[in-house]
């Protein structure tokens, strides 16, 4: 692959950096990385991943942009409210990045479509930017099944979380951790939950450097570590999780042999406000 | 007797089991956590049954969605 002097110059601190060089930005070029949700997580992380030119992003997301989203999701603009999240996501990117090739997908992830978007581009590494329990379930079991590498991240109030799954490597899943989503009524409502705009920043942008690294292959990753954030104490902890042998997706005995939709309830603010 | 709670040494009684230990330490919905013992994850409905012992490592891991819902 030549690349241009303009490519030279857009990448000249990835360049310069040894563990990176020509070679690593080509494989960056050449690689392509799933993004599902493009909300608080996913849109830190397709911004930064655009800019580091990894050449093919899908951005899956079935949500249109809403003003309370701007908040955090800062791939979206005033401008774009209303309009599907992953145009927009699009737009942003062919500003900031052409190498980029952008695939949308105006799609939430469930059971049926899962496999098929992983299976679209192949891609070699997903994140999981997504704000719910039942996606993650979702997302952890499909990249179980189809033995893709892939970074989930959590966020809430001021505190954020994530864990990297490699397959065939001995390392846990999500299910490993969290063996099944927490009971629908033990959820609190969005009246008690919240965030703090940044933390999807920090979390979603550690989400986007193990995607890197991991196509890079430099450093260790968080295969088999909980990496967590608090940001009232400004302390990170990192935890080392095993493998679970009764895992019901990876363990010794698993039964979930194929994809589940589990239900939960969404928390609107918007219907909390209109209810009241 | 001593045990590290989420990496801090602490001073509890002797006998607590998980889910005691989960009050003392002001888990406001224990639904929401994951507990890992000397690295090894407790099978949630084995909670009140497993005690603690001397030198015991635990941990607290917390489900986290996405900041529209979550915990």
């Amino acid at each position: 692959m030549d690349f241009s002097e303009d490519q030279i110059e857009r990448y000249s601190r990835h360049i310069i950096l040894s563990e990176v060089g020509v070679e690593g930005q080509e494989k960056l070029l050449n690689s392509k990385i799933l993004i599902i949700g493009t909300g608080g997580l996913g849109a830190p992380a397709a911004m930064y991943l655009a800019a580091a030119g990894v050449g093919t992003l899908g951005l899956v997301d079935g949500d249109v942009v809403d003003l309370s989203n701007l908040q955090r999701q800062i791939i979206h603009q005033t401008k774009d409210v209303g309009k599907p999240k992953v145009q927009s996501g699009k737009e942003t990117i062919n500003k900031l990045n052409p190498d980029v090739n952008v695939i949308t997908y105006n799609e939430l992830v469930n059971s049926n479509n899962i496999l098929d978007i992983i299976k679209d581009q192949d891609y070699d590494f997903i994140i999981d930017g997504t704000d719910n329990f039942p996606a993650k379930f979702l997302i952890n079991d499909a990249c179980v099944f189809s033995k893709k590498p892939f970074s989930n991240g959590g966020i809430i109030r001021f505190q954020g979380q994530l864990t990297t799954y490699i397959p065939d490597n001995g390392t846990p899943c999500y299910r490993c951790i969290f063996q099944s989503p927490p009971p629908a009524n033990v959820v609190p409502s969005c009246r008690e939950a919240g965030v703090l705009g940044v933390m999807g920043g920090i979390i979603g942008t550690l989400q986007a450097t193990e995607a890197l690294k991991y196509i890079l292959k430099i450093g260790s990753n968080l295969a088999g570590y909980l990496l967590t954030y608090d940001a009232i104490k400004m302390e990170f902890r990192k935890i080392k999780v095993s493998k679970n042998k009764s895992c019901k997706v990876c363990g010794d005995h698993p039964t979930i042999k194929k994809l589940i939709d589990y239900k939960q309830a969404a928390c609107d603010l918007k219907t909390e406000k209109s209810s009241k | 007797m001593k045990v590290t709670i989420n990496g801090k040494g602490k001073d509890i009684k002797k006998g607590v089991t998980v889910t005691e230990v989960l009050k003392t330490e002001n888990v406001k919905m224990p639904d929401m956590v994951s507990v890992q013992l000397n690295d090894e994850f407790v099978d949630r409905n084995n909670f009140s049954s497993t005690v603690l012992k001397e030198n015991d490592k635990i941990d607290f891991l917390y489900f986290m969605g996405g900041g529209n819902i979550g915990f």
